[in-house]
């Protein structure tokens, strides 16, 4: 971890601790949360989603899934959130196996929200479905709608929101339970270029406001350099993770990072991971 | 510099001439149909008096209406029966239908096992099988069965289909919060299924007033049936043409009240967030 991403709260501490806090902080920065090892899923209908999947996922990690669609990404985000069983291997969770699964907020590709609720109720629905009671919930409610910019839509219906702001609302829904995972399945995949590049930013924003661990996935190179502290780079047929990328930078990241060295490097590193896995298909 | 202006009122008045236009459309699309039914009732007058066509042949709508309030003590009594009749049967289709079809949600295969007995009382035409019951049951409970088995099917059907066709992901969501399949029902499937089963129930008002026509009118003089169905069957024995027609209108009275009921039981609960209701 570059001393840059380090938080400025620190300086104000005596110098002769520095050292120790750097190497303490910098071991709980990387405990692994969860550590998925040799993981496979295959389908009823035979086809093997992923094989032999290893990936350690630390606290904190902004971490990206890229890759191809068919490449088995969306299935391992089913199986990290437990709504789906692995075929084989393990999901390890940092308080022993699947009974410390922390908290986790899921977000779909699309926004998926009950059109027939108030963008309220749909929010409050995750602590509906904990025993909340709806007055208890109202300032949950009312935070996780300031944390996505929209708090005065709080009684309007999904179909009158743009497509954006419906995904906000998702968003809103998923983080109202204070997550310490937040698992995005390509959750702007369908947005255009210039929404997206606004919630890009805005997620960088609320992951260092929660202080949470993102997997992200998604197929866009640009998003996941972007974006992530470390991407996963992924293959398909069988699914499995072909290269490792590190990104130090800080987050949140501003517009200019597109233009700088580390974030070049990145994209073509995952570039030409792609695109040799791509070439070895071709010439089986 | 008067140019801008000019054109800006140029605008208004367009805008102002084209709102106009459209009220003006609004109330011919009102008035047309109105004018077209009024318009076949009076041919209808003119041809029976013109003709001298005599009541017992074809009555006039003026005949029909005094022999409406002439008899409105007896046929008021045969409305109250068949509406009696169509309400208790649509209720006990629709708390059936909605059951089973819950029950269906939970399992493919007793759906499976079940299904084919509702499609053999669907496809059986009612008229054959009203003749059955009345030998088993008293007439009263056979008509009432009649007009329940044919609302029945199409709640059930949709109810099915609607509970069948939730968001996948927003059933993860749940999953993945943990809700169990009580909650999972009251709170995502049946408001999904809501827009499906009210379609069925706008079909099953119509069916169940037609299911106790039928069956009145099987059950004709055996009964002592004194529904419209059976007024209609007994004043053809009589040759009261005029009554039949009465009753005639006084049924499709009900068939219309019972639509427009229904609808607008859908409209009020799906405005807010269904593409069926919204105002385009």
């Amino acid at each position: 971890m570059s001393s840059s991403a380090l938080p400025l709260s620190r300086s104000s501490r005596p110098p002769g601790d520095r050292a120790l806090l750097d190497a303490e902080e910098a071991k709980i920065e990387a405990a692994p949360l969860v550590t998925l090892a040799g993981v496979s899923k295959k389908y009823q209908n035979g086809v093997a989603a992923l094989a032999g999947l290893d990936l350690c996922v630390r606290t904190g990690d902004f971490l990206s899934l890229l890759g191809p669609s068919g490449c088995g990404k969306s299935t391992a985000l089913r199986l990290i959130a437990g709504l789906e069983p692995a075929t084989s291997g393990t999901i390890e969770w940092a308080g022993g196996q699947a009974s410390g699964r922390p908290s986790i907020g899921f977000v779909f590709q699309d926004p998926t929200l009950m059109p027939w609720a108030s963008v309220e109720s749909n929010v409050f629905l995750p602590l509906r479905l904990e025993g909340w009671s709806f007055r208890t919930a109202s300032e949950r409610i009312e935070e996780a709608l300031a944390l996505v910019g929209l708090p005065d839509f709080r009684k309007a219906m999904p179909r009158e929101l743009s497509g954006g702001m419906k995904m906000r609302v998702s968003i809103a829904r998923a983080l109202v339970t204070r997550p310490s995972l937040l698992l995005m399945d390509e959750p702007f995949a369908a947005l255009d270029e210039i929404t997206r590049f606004k919630l890009n930013d805005d997620l960088m924003r609320l992951k260092q406001e929660m202080n949470c661990t993102v997997i992200f996935v998604t197929h866009s190179i640009y998003e996941s350099a972007y974006l992530s502290t470390r991407i996963a780079v992924m293959a398909a047929r069988p699914g499995r993770i072909i290269a490792e990328i590190g990104l130090d930078a800080a987050l949140p990241r501003k517009e200019h990072f597109r233009r700088e060295s580390a974030y070049l490097d990145a994209c073509a590193r995952a570039a030409d991971a792609l695109h040799g896995a791509m070439d070895a298909k071709d010439h089986m | 510099m008067g140019a801008p202006d000019d054109e800006a009122e140029a605008g208004t008045s367009a805008r102002g001439r084209r709102a106009g236009e459209v009220a003006r459309a609004r109330l011919v699309g009102i008035i047309l149909p109105i004018a077209v039914f009024a318009g076949a009732i009076g041919l209808w007058e003119f041809i029976v008096r013109v003709n001298g066509i005599e009541p017992y042949v074809l009555p006039a709508p003026s005949v029909v209406i005094a022999t409406l309030a002439k008899d409105w003590g007896t046929l008021s009594l045969s409305l109250l029966v068949t509406l009696r009749t169509m309400a208790i049967a649509l209720v006990l289709a629709t708390v059936g239908g909605v059951l089973i079809a819950v029950i269906f949600a939970q399992s493919r295969l007793i759906e499976r096992s079940l299904y084919p007995f509702a499609v053999i009382l669907q496809v059986t035409p009612i008229v054959a099988i009203a003749p059955l019951l009345l030998v088993y049951l008293n007439s009263g409970t056979a008509i009432l069965v009649c007009a329940f088995i044919v609302a029945f099917f199409p709640i059930l059907s949709n109810t099915t289909l609607g509970l069948a066709s939730t968001d996948p992901n927003l059933r993860n969501l749940f999953k993945l919060y943990g809700a169990g399949p009580w909650r999972e029902l009251v709170l995502l499937r049946a408001p999904s299924a809501l827009p499906y089963f009210l379609g069925g129930l706008r079909i099953a008002g119509g069916l169940a007033l037609i299911g106790a026509v039928v069956a009145e009118i099987a059950a004709g003089s055996a009964g002592q049936g004194s529904g419209l169905a059976y007024r209609i069957v007994e004043s053809g024995y009589r040759l009261n043409i005029p009554r039949m027609f009465a009753a005639l209108l006084l049924i499709s009275l009900t068939g219309i009240l019972v639509y427009a009921v229904l609808a607008l039981v859908s409209h009020l609960l799906l405005r807010r967030w269904h593409e069926s209701a919204l105002d385009r």
